[in-house]
This record gives structure tokens, sequence and C-alpha cells, in this order.
């Protein structure tokens, strides 16, 4: 196959049979790769009521068709598995190095099932897989976890690890590749902790080939040209990496601060990314083949939060810094570091310090729940303390590792978690973003930005500008960008490619990898197919119309001030339109007819 | 004018573009091992490094080739390769001290930066100029501007 590699890896963990798969061509184009593959083996193969921290659960490492190509931001990759933290389907997309170098490797995707009596890692040397023992590397944080197995297998291997979070089902718990890059959210690094699988290495010297180079070079140079000409994709997010978008979200006065009580951030210049190119970066860094560059290098000195390493990027400079009050730069690369060296998700564990704060506030939480940390919002020092306490399991932090709504609930208050389906919101306050509202609530992984971005025309103005406070549109707008990110996500695309690029550009990329001529309806269209997969898997793992909602605060508690004084997510005026649009009948489940037109079946998603 | 390819560690972001570019222009297919470009990484830091041949004026290669494969080809500002005489022993592997000349061994040959015939692609590909192909009387010049840059802002404190 072209673009494609076409072949499998299966590995099981109970009985450690290795074994090699085809590729169904078949498959392949209807479900492009890497998240839609991914979802679609585990509609096959795993039991949507099953428990995610089960042995039952599969862990799928899945990469696209264009992933080792050098078209522009094509390394990303998802880690596909039943999420712990949500119990939906969890796609966990990562860029670095690993997706392609699986490719390399030749293989698409990995499927690891079952689970190890003892700590293994497994080490894929090109064609050679072995399930290595890992019972010395149990307890180590990722970059030493990776510089040990790099040591034991070859210094360019590349590692996707889980810190200590991982090893004790912390829910928070993510997967770390290249010592910053990170399989984030829905808790995929508990699930691979229950598997007892502590890494996946990975040295490819193989090739990924494309039928007609020249043709691929043309499609190429186009859309790497039309990256580089866009104000975002092309110079902003080099300049100052996402965490740009602070000063932008704040002007707008849409920028979650103090667990959403309020939308506007009167010291958020000191966290944005101005200040963090002018203070903590080293230089920016990019994920394999990418032009944009967004990583950030970055290295703190002030000796009370001494680190160095990558990041913050916004959704963690936000998590860490508005969302707890914080305005220090310096402490909220500190809580990155940390969460990168023992494997917790950014975003997750800084709404929940968020949300511990506001219980402590409300005096709902005590000096003594908190081992004697005065917890209040805007409290540096106490920040990082909760975030080191959930590192290392201690006290508290055993809970906080949960997430913020089973903290939340465990008080008896489950209204003060700022999630939907048990994931944390991200930097976007749906009271002032009516469309990301809607998006949050429909999101097939629970409160995420990333499953369609309407911040984008809601407030960036790309491709065009609409009223961020109206709801009129929102449903069509989020079900566009829903169904481009599905399928851009399988492709092996980075999101931010689309500073630049459009489906158009994505679908002749796809086709001039893979030789199957995707239209760009086809290729949208695949990404709808991947869409209204993942929702039957979810109705079927017990989810329903009363779960695609959001926090009673965004619903209830007007913004008390800024320019979107007063505002309310009015999510009751979006979601009908949205069920209609998606063809789905009124309690949010696929009509047969729907399903037929994308050729699903009903019970696509099978209890087996 | 004689040109020569310059490497800017500073810039580089660690993308593996140039190899992307290089194994694609002369195999047709993305396949690292093949690139004759390759970058060095250390992620803590943050840095990257990538290193290729140097085209030696007085290369330790050329002396070591028992046919004259490797030659010197100043007209291409480079140590040139010849395929049909080289007889596959090596050598120049062993001799050269950058360790940038590669055997291929899924092709049975010697892989070795040609500059691409005048326009490397690595260059082209850069996203962020970390590498520049440039007039060898000018190469160094933009090196000594950020040098010169940095001396100019302490004047200007000083002032």
């Amino acid at each position: 196959m072209y673009g494609w590699i076409g072949t499998i890896l299966r590995i099981n963990l109970t009985t450690g049979h290795i074994r090699k798969e085809a590729l169904d061509p078949a498959i392949a184009r209807k479900f492009v790769g890497s998240r839609g593959l991914g979802t679609y083996i585990m509609s096959q193969e795993v039991d949507p009521a099953s428990d995610p921290l089960s042995p039952d659960n599969k862990l799928i490492f899945a990469a696209g068709p264009l992933s080792g190509t050098n078209a522009p931001a094509s390394a990303h990759w998802n880690v596909v598995t039943k999420g712990p933290l949500t119990g939906t389907i969890a796609a966990s997309s990562s860029g670095g190095m690993f997706g392609a170098m699986l490719k390399y490797a030749g293989y698409d995707a990995v499927i690891v099932e079952g689970r190890a009596q003892e700590p293994v890692y497994v080490w894929i040397n090109n064609d050679r897989v072995e399930i290595r023992d890992a019972s010395k590397l149990w307890g180590k944080a990722t970059p030493e976890t990776t510089d040990r197995i790099r040591s034991f297998t070859d210094e360019e291997a590349s590692v996707s690890c889980i810190g200590p979070a991982g090893e004790r089902l912390a829910l928070l718990a993510n997967i770390i590749n290249e010592y910053s890059r990170a399989a984030g959210r829905s808790g995929v690094g508990a699930a691979m902790g229950s598997k007892n699988l502590k890494a996946v290495a990975v040295r490819g010297t193989g090739a990924v080939r494309v039928p007609d180079p020249k043709a691929f070079r043309n499609a190429m140079v186009k859309a790497k040209d039309k990256l580089k000409a866009h104000p975002v994709g092309g110079r902003g997010l080099r300049m100052y990496g996402t965490d740009v978008l602070i000063n932008i979200l704040n002007e707008n006065c849409g920028l979650p601060t103090r667990n959403f009580r309020e939308s506007f951030f009167a010291t958020a210049d000191k966290v944005g990314g101005e200040t963090l190119a002018k203070r903590l970066l080293i230089r920016p860094r990019g994920c394999f083949s990418c032009t944009i560059s967004c990583g950030r290098a970055t290295k703190v000195a002030n000796p009370a939060f001494k680190g160095q390493g990558e990041g913050p990027e916004y959704e963690s400079a936000w998590a860490f810094g508005p969302d707890c009050g914080v305005d220090d730069l310096d402490a909220i690369a500190k809580a990155n570091y940390i969460c990168n060296e023992y494997g917790l998700d950014t975003i997750s564990m800084g709404a929940t310090v968020a949300c511990a704060m506001d219980l402590f506030e409300h005096g709902i939480l005590s000096l003594e729940d908190t081992g004697g940390v005065v917890l209040d919002f805007g409290n540096a020092m106490a920040m990082v303390e909760m975030v080191r306490k959930t590192a290392l399991g201690e006290g508290i932090g055993q809970k906080l590792g949960m997430g913020s709504y089973r903290l939340a609930e465990s008080y008896g208050h489950p209204e003060y978690s700022m999630s939907v389906k048990k994931q944390e919101m991200p930097a976007y306050d749906p009271r002032a973003l009516q469309g990301m509202g809607l998006n949050y609530a429909t999101s097939n992984r629970g409160g995420c930005h990333v499953r369609g971005y309407v911040t984008a025309v809601e407030i960036l103005g790309h491709p065009v500008k609409i009223d961020s406070l109206a709801t009129e549109g929102k449903a069509e707008w989020n079900i566009i960008f829903q169904n481009l990110t599905a399928a851009l996500d399988s492709s092996g695309m980075c999101l931010f490619s689309t500073f630049g690029l459009g489906g158009d550009d994505l679908a002749e990329l796809t086709s001039a990898a893979t030789g199957v001529p995707f239209t760009t309806e086809e290729f949208i269209q695949a990404g709808e197919r991947i869409w209204n997969l993942e929702r039957l898997y979810n109705l079927r793992a017990g989810f329903n119309a009363k779960d695609d909602t959001l926090p009673l605060r965004m619903l209830e508690s007007p913004i008390p001030d800024g320019s979107t004084k007063g505002q309310v997510n009015r999510l009751e005026k979006m979601l009908p339109e949205y069920y209609r649009l998606r063809g789905w009948d009124a309690s949010g489940v696929p009509t047969q007819q729907k399903l037929e037109a994308l050729g699903l079946q009903p019970n696509q998603a099978l209890a087996q | 004018m004689a040109k020569m390819l310059m490497i800017y560690p500073d810039r580089c972001t660690g993308c593996h573009n140039c190899e992307l570019a290089c194994s694609f222009f002369h195999e047709g297919e993305f396949r690292l091992s093949a690139s004759r470009i390759h970058v060095h990484t250390w992620e803590m830091e943050g840095i990257s490094v990538p290193t290729t041949c140097e085209q030696c004026i007085d290369a330790p290669c050329i002396p070591v080739c028992p046919t004259s494969a490797m030659h010197n080809d100043p007209e291409g500002n480079r140590v040139g390769w010849d395929e049909i005489k080289c007889i596959g022993c090596r050598m120049c592997t062993l001799a050269c001290p950058f360790g940038a000349v590669v055997f291929d061994a899924s092709h049975n040959r010697i892989l070795k930066c040609d500059l691409c015939g005048g326009a490397p692609e690595c260059v082209a590909f850069c996203p962020v100029n970390a590498l520049e192909y440039l007039d060898e009387a000018d190469a160094t010049r933009p090196r000594q501007r950020m040098i010169a840059m940095e001396l100019k802002k302490t004047y200007a404190e000083a002032r």
C-alpha cells in the first residue's frame, strides 16, 4: 500500500502472543487511519460496556497515512482506548516522532491487549518485537524511563511511556513521548498502567512510500506554501506559541478565570505567550515534519520553580494560571514540567486544582484535607504543591488524581467540577463562546477543545468571523469542524495545519499519499462516519442525550463582569438543532437513514 | 563563486524536514536511514544539531578510496562520488571524521551528500533557515551579524 504501510501489530500481554495482521484496504479507505482506524477496531473488538481499567479494554497506538511523509505537520498519531476518566471512547493525540517511527518500523497501528503479570515494556525494532521486563523501570519518571529504555534499546528509539501517575491508575494520567509530547486526555495513561505496560519503544529504518513522488511533491509544496503564508500557521505560533491566545481570549472576556467563576483575568498578560517568549523561551521546537514550530523549549531559573523542558502551551498556561487565579509564569511552567515528568494531563490537572481551590474557598475542603496548605485562588506555591502531591500520590493528591468530578462528588458537591462527561473543560468560557459550549457538550470524549475548534470562527475570525455570543449557526459550524477534525486526526495531520490548510488541501494530500482518490466530500464524510461511530460507541457504553450538557455554572450563573457580562450558555437553543442537522433523532441517536448513508450498521459498536 | 552549506543549530527546531526532503529527493520515498543529512536532538535541553558532509578541501575519504570513486569536484563545490567506480569497500565510511559517509545496507551502496547538484533540497525545505547554501565569501556573515546585533544591544544599554 501507499501512504499506509498495510500492517497492524497485535500484542497480547496476557499470553505474550505477538502477531502481524494485514490492514484491510477497504477499512483504511473508510476510516482513514489513526483515530478513525483505532475507533473502528475498538468498535469491533471491545465491548463498550467494559471496564476501561480491565484487561478487556484495548490500547491502540495508531498513525495516519500521512505520518512519516513530509506533508507539513503530519506527525500526529493517536492512542485510542475506552477512556478511564470519562468512560467514553477516547482518542488522545500526540506529536513528536512516535507516529512516524511506527510507520518506518512497518506498522500503521499497534493493538495492545490483555494485561501483563508483571511490569513490561514493548520494544519494536522494525520487524523484531519483544515484550521485555520493566520491573526496574516501574516508579520512574518519564525522562528517566525514556533515557533508560534508550540505553537498553537504541539511542534514537522513540519512547511512549507512562509516569508514576499512570502506574497508580490516576485517572488524569497521560502517555508521554519524547519527554514532553503527550497523548494527554481522558486518562489514557491509566489504561496503559492497568495493563502493566510501562512503555512502548520503537525504532524503524523502513520507508513510507507514495504512488507518484512528483504528484505528492506538488501537493506537499502547495500545502507548505499556504501554511507559510498564513499569519498564524506561518509565523504567529512560532513566535509566541499557542500561549499567544491568553491575551486574545482575555480581551474577548472569554478566558475562564478562578474555576470559571469569571471570564476575565486582570493580569493575564503576565502569563501570555508574548511574556513567555521574553522570559522563558530558549527556542521554538517542532514535531516531526512540522513547519509551524509552536513547541516551546523553556527554562526557569527562579530557584523556587527551577526546571527545564517544554511548555507551557496555551491550555496548560491557562489551567495552572488564570483558572487557578495564578499569574506567576515560573510556577505555571514548573507545574507543567512536573506533569510531563510524572505523566499527568495538564488541562485536567490544573482545572482540578482550580476546583479544589473553589471547594476550599467555600469551606468544603478543610486545611486538614489539604494537608495544611492554604488553597486560595492565586496562591502559586499552593498550586504547584497540589500538582506535586498528585504526582506523588500524597494525601489529597490521591483524590486530585481522579479528576475534579470525582473530587467534588466525594465532598457532595459535584457542581463545583467544571467538566463534561467527567472531563475538565479547557480554556474557552462557553458562556462567552456559545459555540464552544455546544462543542463541549457534544464532544465524544467529554470536555475538550480539539474535537472541533469553533473558537476559530467565534474569536479568531478564521475562516470567517461570527458573533461568539449568538447561538444561531453554531450547530452547523460545530458539525463542519467536528467532521473535518475527525478526518484530519485520522490522516495524521496536526490540528494547527488548519491555520493555512482547508479540507480541500487535506483531501488532496491524503489522496497524493495513498493513491486513493479522496474528494473533499469523501474525506469529510469519513470524518462524519468516524464521529457517528464514536457516538454509537458511547451510546452503547450507556451515555445518552442527558449527558450532552454543561456544568450548571455555565447554564445558570451569568458572567459577572466585562464585555460578556450577564451571559450564560444557551445550550437548549443549539442542541436540538445540532441533533437534527446531524441526522440524529431528538434523543441524540443516529437515525437508520444516516447510518446507511455513512455505511455504518446500528450495531457497529457491537458488544461481543 | 564557490558555495557552501551552513548549519545553524541555534535555529533548528528538530523537525527533521531536511532528512525527509533529502530521502524523498534521492530515493523517491520517505526513509530517514537513506537521508544524507541527520538531525541529532537533545529533547530536554531543547536543542537539535544537523550534521552532514562538510565537502572537505582535503577530504580524508578521497585518499582512502582505492578506485578514485570519491574525488574532488570543485565545480560542484563538493566531494564527488562516482557510483560506477565504487566497489563498496566502505573505506570512506571509516575515514570520514564526521560520520557523513554512510553505507546503505538495503541497497548496498554509499550515501553521501551531493548538494543535490547545486540546489540542496534540505535547504529548500528547512522551515526556519537553520540550513543555508551560501557563497563561501559570505557564508559566515549571518553569524557575524548575529553577534554584532548582540553587541549593538549591549552598547545601546550602556549608553
